[in-house]
């Protein structure tokens, strides 16, 4: 299957993403650049980390005006797999394929770190192979990663389980301590309505090996990988 | 007609203008003075140190690239170089702290892919005045904020440094940044502009009046009046040069270049002539068709700017079209603003009429170059002098001296700088900031670079040759403890003014003590940089020689970290413990003392130490490895302890002889920083092996306890010193810097 990940000028995360798919998982990949709009027959699309255009005016803003998001929106509306990683998931509540905005991080500095994040859905294309209250080890590295909408916004993504992760101790538990960022919620990750749209802050492509001190985001690249062969 | 005052303003003195005019067979014109003053000035010229620095050792069969282009390069197999280099950006970060660091950060990044490579790693090196002096804290917040800003958004991880604190830096901190890339040796390209009649592009932002006279500014002692030069400090945009980065790298794959530079300190002025210079070319441009962000730019102010994220490059006749069009992709819009010409002459035009006309090797070649006078310094004498017997202990016990060690902002946890940091982005880090060197992988390959930056500017104060081998000792030292084989080396030489005699001797001395070292240890200096002049009110730094080290590890899953892995390990100690303190961090902390001789270095027994490092690495036969450095065994032993969970050790070590005082001679067991140590974790399986191996190679190793328990405890000769749990010392440890800032956030 193929993995398409999108090149922003600025995304500086693309080459991680390319190679988790690619030389960890086996995969074939992509890059698309952002003035193209041929997404050159992707099972799955990937909007990856970095700052996409600076990041300047706000964190995605500029991103969504790129040519090639009117073909990931198609992508999407047709219940293509799309995962957003950090930036890319700022581009994807820019672009209002998820609602909500990113604040600055509460302790107003940007962090890298690892974390621990808990898998609440497991019926998105990206959780299938996980458990629910499963616990991955993964690194953010983000300055506006600060979750974020209004009360009713927060309630309709509950009852709707759009909470895809949450930050947790490592033991699964969800507390104030453990988030990393003072996201609402500890709201680490959410998907759309349909579900096949998922962003999330933390890494999981650097997180595909042992030797980088994790494993743990593997298993977000192999449920994308059941969901397409399954589809 | 240049008047007396002109001259000044410009940096240069009577003598100079007169080489000026004799260059040129007549009066230079402002424009053409404006270009002498920045080529001349101490920061491009190294009109001081030149003489020093040629008796550095520079060559070596790893060696690909030596000083003299925009970084070096060696071999590290496969047909791939490491390209590397660090440099310093002391004086804009003191004006302002953000920008001054993120634009050091942007020109040494610069710098790496000017030569065909693509930069993987960060690690820099910076000094602040004491945490608790007033403005201390600004300087450190913007300083790390700039850097962060810079990296981050580039992308390009930041995998370790060092920081120090010490009063001297108080008006003039160092922000020295070292960059890391990869290239294909066959990639490799040169900072040259040849072939008659060939285009000159720029390519990248447009010209501003940013940053003119950077480079005299660099040059010349700060006073209460530096504030005002603000204007002359540059601002970066990381966006920018991620384009620039990219686009240059695509342009590099196909054949379409003759070379390329990027326009650093003096700008367009130092772009176009060392191209001209390298290639034995001239170069002739028009300044009227450089982009310009600012209106009625005069061509002095456009030949003088160091406006950020600007490349010069000569392109081959006939693909002209090609390069143009890989810019245009990125959106940026590589101009020709002139030609190559063979007369070996910088033109400038304006509208087609010549406004500066110098011969390339009257800025480069024939530049000043001074044999300084030097004397002793008038301190020195005294410093070195350490009555160990007139020492009272402070405080109460080994342990509470250990915690306020632990404590203390330059031994202490780096977390809250790095953690600021992205220092995984590229996902190829695989020893995390604060472990000991930064490791990066070496993408396509097995194989890994290990990464260090050291200087210790106290050291250096008191003995400014040896505090300069123990530099480079301890920067190849740190890249053996990770497992690498030491292959290069590349020096930021910090110090004071070079016209005072004392300064000079310091700097002529820590040069020899880095060739000796470096020649020693197979490391070769492929390049580097210069910082003179710092100094604030007459009151010089110490001074302070950055060493920056990339070794090769043949495998990057035998990489060695500093902390302890589990219980029941055998701690094994390398090296020979002698009890020294002159210089050390404890008679600074406990003591407030900044005195006596640094520890006595052997530089063959260091190369063996390092060897067996490597070997043991390579066999998989350590488990940690930390060297003993500031704050000495007791320090070493806590810090394998951290980050760990809670891993505790229990050993015994022989007393050293120092002084009469029971306590003091205990301190100086434990706290001495005698030189070729490392504190190595087995397993006991594999104790044996260990001890014979380094038998072999002549390097003594004694074993001295073992890891377990949740207790740090250290005896000396049968009684008990100190014996603290593991948790109370690391959260002193982690406390360390992020103290100073926890009542803000509060």
């Amino acid at each position: 299957m193929t993995f398409a990940v999108i090149t922003f000028p600025g995304s500086n995360c693309d080459q991680d993403a390319y190679r988790a798919a690619k030389d960890v998982l086996g995969q074939q990949a992509e890059y698309i650049w952002h003035k193209d709009t041929d997404l050159k027959g992707a099972d799955v699309v990937i909007l990856p980390g970095g700052f996409a255009h600076g990041d300047y005016l706000r964190c995605g803003a500029m991103a969504r005006f790129s040519p090639v998001m009117k073909s990931v929106q198609e992508f999407a509306a047709k219940g293509g797999p799309v995962l957003g990683i950090c930036n890319g998931f700022q581009v994807l509540l820019e672009a209002g394929l998820l609602p909500g905005a990113m604040l600055r991080n509460r302790s107003l500095k940007f962090q890298c770190e690892h974390v621990h994040i808990r898998v609440e859905q497991t019926d998105t294309p990206f959780t299938m192979a996980c458990r629910v209250g499963q616990v991955l080890r993964v690194p953010i590295a983000h300055g506006e990663g600060n979750y974020f909408a209004e009360p009713d916004v927060i309630a309709r993504l509950e009852a709707n389980r759009q909470v895809v992760f949450r930050y947790s101790t490592p033991d699964g538990r969800i507390t104030d301590e453990a988030n990393a960022n003072g996201s609402l919620a500890n709201i680490a990750g959410l998907c759309n309505e349909r579900r096949n749209v998922v962003g999330l802050m933390p890494h999981p492509e650097r997180a595909c090996e042992s030797i980088l001190g994790s494993q743990d985001g593997l298993v977000l690249f192999e449920s994308v990988m059941k969901a397409v062969a399954h589809a | 007609m240049i008047d007396p005052t002109t001259l000044e303003r410009h940096g240069l003195k009577p003598d100079e203008y007169e080489r000026i005019v004799s260059f040129l067979g007549r009066e230079p014109n402002l424009t053409e003075l404006g270009i002498f003053s920045v080529m001349w000035s101490e920061h491009c010229s190294y009109k001081s140190s030149r003489v020093h620095l040629k008796t550095l050792p520079t060559r070596g069969p790893q060696v690909l690239q030596g000083p003299g282009e925009n970084a070096g390069a060696v071999d590290i197999g496969d047909g791939l170089a490491a390209v590397f280099k660090i440099e310093s950006h002391n004086h804009p970060s003191f004006i302002e702290p953000y920008q001054g660091a993120a634009t050091g950060v942007g020109g040494i990044i610069r710098d790496i892919f000017t030569m065909g490579a693509r930069p993987i790693a960060l690690l820099n090196s910076l000094r602040f005045g004491d945490l608790d002096a007033p403005g201390t804290k600004r300087l450190l917040e913007g300083v790390v904020a700039g850097i962060a800003g810079y990296g981050n958004s580039i992308g390009i991880p930041t995998v370790g440094g060092e920081i120090a604190f010490e009063p001297c830096y108080a008006g003039n901190p160092l922000v020295n940044v070292f960059c890391l890339g990869i290239a294909k040796h066959t990639d490799i390209i040169k900072g040259v502009a040849s072939g008659v009649g060939n285009a000159v592009y720029y390519v990248g932002a447009k010209t501003g009046r940013d940053g003119i006279h950077g480079a005299t500014m660099a040059s010349a002692e700060f006073d209460e009046k530096s504030a005002e030069k603000r204007p002359a400090v540059q601002v970066g945009d990381p966006f920018m040069e991620k384009l620039l980065l990219e686009a240059c790298l695509e342009v590099m794959q196909t054949d379409a270049l003759v070379g390329i530079q990027d326009m650093g300190a003096a700008g367009l002025t130092c772009s176009t002539t060392e191209m001209g210079s390298r290639g034995g070319a001239g170069v002739d441009i028009d300044v009227t068709l450089v982009p310009q962000r600012e209106t009625g730019m005069t061509p002095y102010e456009i030949m003088l700017s160091e406006s950020q994220e600007r490349m010069l490059l000569v392109a081959k006749r006939g693909h002209e079209a090609e390069v143009e069009r890989i810019f245009e992709k990125w959106d940026l819009h590589a101009v020709q603003i002139g030609v190559v010409t063979d007369d070996g002459f910088l033109r400038v035009k304006e509208h087609g009429t010549v406004v500066a006309e110098i011969p390339n090797r009257a800025l480069t070649d024939e530049a000043p170059v001074y044999q300084r006078p030097m004397e002793e310094p008038a301190y020195l004498h005294e410093a070195q002098h350490l009555d160990l017997d007139a020492l009272r202990s402070a405080r109460a016990s080994r342990a509470e001296e250990l915690l306020a060690l632990l404590e203390s902002p330059t031994i202490g946890s780096k977390h809250w700088v790095y953690r600021q940091y992205d220092h995984m982005v590229r996902a190829g880090t695989i020893n995390l900031p604060g472990l000991g060197a930064g490791v990066v992988r070496v993408p396509g390959t097995d194989r890994a670079l290990a990464l260090s930056v050291d200087g210790n500017g106290r050291y250096c104060y008191l003995d400014p040759k040896r505090g300069a081998m123990l530099a480079v000792a301890e920067a190849a030292r740190n890249v053996a403890c990770a497992g690498a084989r030491p292959l290069g080396a590349t020096n930021c030489l910090n110090f004071g003014n070079p016209e005072k005699r004392p300064i000079m001797w310091q700097f002529a001395k820590a040069v020899e003590g880095i060739g000796e070292a470096c020649r020693a240890l197979g490391v070769p200096i492929t390049g580097g940089n210069v910082s003179l002049y710092n100094e604030t009110d007459g009151n010089a730094i110490y001074p302070t020689p950055i060493i920056g080290i990339v070794g090769l590890l043949e495998h990057a899953d035998r990489v060695v970290a500093r902390r302890f892995r589990g219980s029941g390990d055998a701690l094994v100690l390398l090296g020979d413990s002698g009890g020294e303190l002159g210089g050390s961090e404890y008679l600074r902390v406990v003591h407030g003392l900044v005195r006596g001789v640094p520890p006595a270095i052997d530089l063959d027994r260091e190369k063996r130490l390092q060897d067996v490092l490597v070997a043991l690495a390579d066999g998989r036969l350590v488990r940690s490895a930390h060297d003993c450095s500031d704050g000495g065994l007791a320090v070493t032993l806590a810090e394998c302890c951290f980050d760990t969970n809670g891993i505790g050790a229990e050993v015994e070590i022989d007393p050293v002889s120092a002084g009469s005082n029971q306590a003091i001679a205990s301190a100086a067991a434990l706290f001495g920083e005698s030189a070729s140590r490392v504190l190595v974790s087995v397993s006991p399986d594999d104790v044996t092996a260990v001890l014979r191996r380094a038998a072999a190679a002549g390097v003594s190793a004694t074993m001295i306890g073992q890891t377990g328990g949740n207790r740090i405890r250290m005896a000396i000769a049968g009684s008990t010193v100190v014996d603290v749990a593991v948790d109370v010392a690391e959260r002193r440890w982690s406390s360390a810097i992020a103290r100073y800032f926890a009542r803000q956030v509060a």
